[in-house]
């Protein structure tokens, strides 16, 4: 600022929420001035009435859909930064396996899905897979530049001293990837919700165990449009709040040391 | 005066066809403070690195009196690790060697104590100044109690004034702990104010071509950066430079 106080915090929020909601009442404006029937487009205000109303089934779907896409990130943290280190370890495991990693990461997941879903019978766990393949690729890839990226004359100074080669992983390549591999973590969290809810798409099976996505499925078979719309508020909900949770983890890891996470000075 | 490491008719050739170093002859003597001094690209942390077994000679012999745990090796930059603190980053050779906590702990704050820097243990990397961050990296190598010091032109980054302030404490740190100190360098007066002897080399492929003695008595204090013999001693390194380029 021009006199040199600084902007409030606040104000980072208030502008896009003011813009949010003005967008929002224009809908509801619009949706009423011209009496666009429910069935086509419902306005906000009946979005929500539903969301209320249907509170109870729409949050069984939206927890099932979270837990998979939860689950699903969590092997792929574990399994990506296993295979990570395997590759930082050895140049043979990495050439032998990455170009498979890179087939999985370029082929579309709603092309795999079925054969997928054919495969396992269980459906919960043939979403999970692939929700995991979606999330897999970025925290492997992430995690791999990261490990190697660490600065050569310390890697020298811990030849030095003799470190063993856990040593040097363990306080040396693990906290250097860190920035790198939560980089990698953010995006795989929103993939992961992306890859539960087209999975569920395509297996399209439905009872008391489904998901948000077969819920805006089964209310567009029903023209139930208002839910439709209350079952996708959701899904975005869920991303953006993933989204702010890693993105706090990531800042709360790397706040005081990382120029990605330091205070710009003005 | 023994030999603490010994280079015998050594020479190194990188992959790629470079020859950087053929036939360097060299004994570190013990308690001495040697520097290497020779143009940009000449071989100086070449021969650094070979001393410290960071890298294999392509012929000849190396020799360590000591063995290499006496080592301790300062890089150009401070190469500390940015994600620890201070306290954590001298600590750290103690840590790989396994020694306990509670006495690590201790040394390392003994060692930055050392260097001028008690009080900021728990100051990260990006929170202290260049010349604050060489002096941890001074006090990470000295934390081992090493014998020998290999320092790759460790100031050359810094201002002149940090670069002083750090000469006379090096001077100082050398003469208390009775170190052995190899310091690489590309400034004559750098040179002839620390050393007691000088190796000075030449380029393409690097070979040591005169051995200086700098025999001005210690402590140097500031004013000996004024002298008439300190004027002299870089008037001979300088003239043995100009001939070290003419050889290259
Ligand atoms: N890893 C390497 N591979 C190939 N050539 C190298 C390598 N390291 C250094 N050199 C070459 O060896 C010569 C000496 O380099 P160096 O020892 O770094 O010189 P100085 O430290 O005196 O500036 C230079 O010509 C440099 O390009
Ligand atoms: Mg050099």
């Amino acid at each position: 600022m021009a006199d040199g106080r600084p902007t409030t915090d606040w104000s980072k929020f208030v502008a896009p929420l003011v813009l949010g909601l003005a967008a929002l009442a224009l809908w509801e404006g619009l949706v009423r001035a011209f009496k666009i029937p429910p069935y086509l487009l419902p306005g906000p205000i009946l979005i929500l009435q539903t969301l209320v109303t249907d509170w109870q089934t729409l949050m069984e779907s939206w927890w099932i859909t979270m837990s998979i896409s939860l689950a699903a990130l969590s092997v792929a943290v574990i399994l990506g930064v296993a295979l990570a280190v395997a590759f930082a370890a050895s140049k043979w495991i990495e050439r032998s396996f990455f170009p498979y990693a890179v087939v999985l990461q370029v082929t579309p997941i709603v092309a795999i899905a079925p054969l997928i879903i054919i495969w396992v019978n269980d459906v919960k766990l043939s979403l999970l897979i692939c929700a995991w393949i979606v999330a897999f690729f970025p925290i492997l890839s992430n995690t791999t530049v990261g490990l190697n990226s660490a600065d050569r004359n310390l890697v020298d100074l811990f030849r030095l001293y003799r470190a063993s080669g856990w040593q040097t992983l363990r306080y040396l390549k693990l906290p250097a990837a860190m920035p790198y591999f939560l980089a990698g973590l953010r995006i795989s969290g929103g993939l992961s919700l992306i890859g539960a809810v087209v999975a569920e798409f395509v297996a399209g099976t439905g009872g008391s165990q489904s998901g948000l996505a077969y819920r805006i499925l089964e209310s567009g078979y029903q023209l139930r449009i208002p839910r439709m719309f209350a079952a996708l508020a959701l899904i975005s909900a869920s991303g953006i709040l993933l989204f702010l949770a890693l993105s706090l983890l990531s800042h709360l890891c790397l706040r005081r040391w990382h120029e990605s996470a330091l205070k710009q000075e003005s | 005066m023994a030999a603490i490491v010994t280079c015998r008719n050594i020479a190194k050739r990188f992959a790629n066809g470079t020859l950087a170093l053929d036939d360097v002859s060299l004994d570190v003597v013990e308690h001495q403070f040697l520097s290497l001094l020779g143009p940009s690209g000449c071989g100086k942390s070449t021969l650094l690195r070979l001393i410290a077994g960071l890298s294999e000679p392509s012929a000849g012999k190396i020799d360590w009196q000591a063995g290499a745990s006496g080592l301790s090796f300062v890089f150009q930059e401070p190469t500390l690790m940015p994600w620890a603190t201070a306290l954590d980053n001298v600590l750290l050779p103690l840590r790989l060697a396994h020694v306990p906590t509670a006495e690590r702990q201790d040394r390392a704050t003994v060692a930055l104590a050392q260097v001028g820097l008690a009080g900021f243990e728990k100051s990260y990397p990006r929170e202290l100044s260049g010349g604050m961050k060489m002096r941890v990296s001074i006090a990470r190598a000295l934390v081992t109690r090493p014998k020998v010091l290999l320092m790759d032109e460790p100031f050359a980054a810094l201002d002149e004034i940090t670069r002083f302030r750090l000469n006379n404490d090096l001077l100082e740190l050398w003469q208390r702990e009775s170190l052995t100190v190899v310091f690489v360098t590309h400034s004559v007066f750098e040179s002839a104010f620390l050393s007691q002897r000088i190796a000075v080399m030449a380029a393409r492929p690097g070979r040591v071509i005169e051995d200086i003695a700098v025999d001005a008595p210690y402590p140097r204090l500031p004013d000996y950066r004024t002298s008439l013999t300190y004027n002299e001693h870089c008037r001979r390194a300088s003239a043995a430079l100009e001939r070290a380029m003419a050889h290259g």
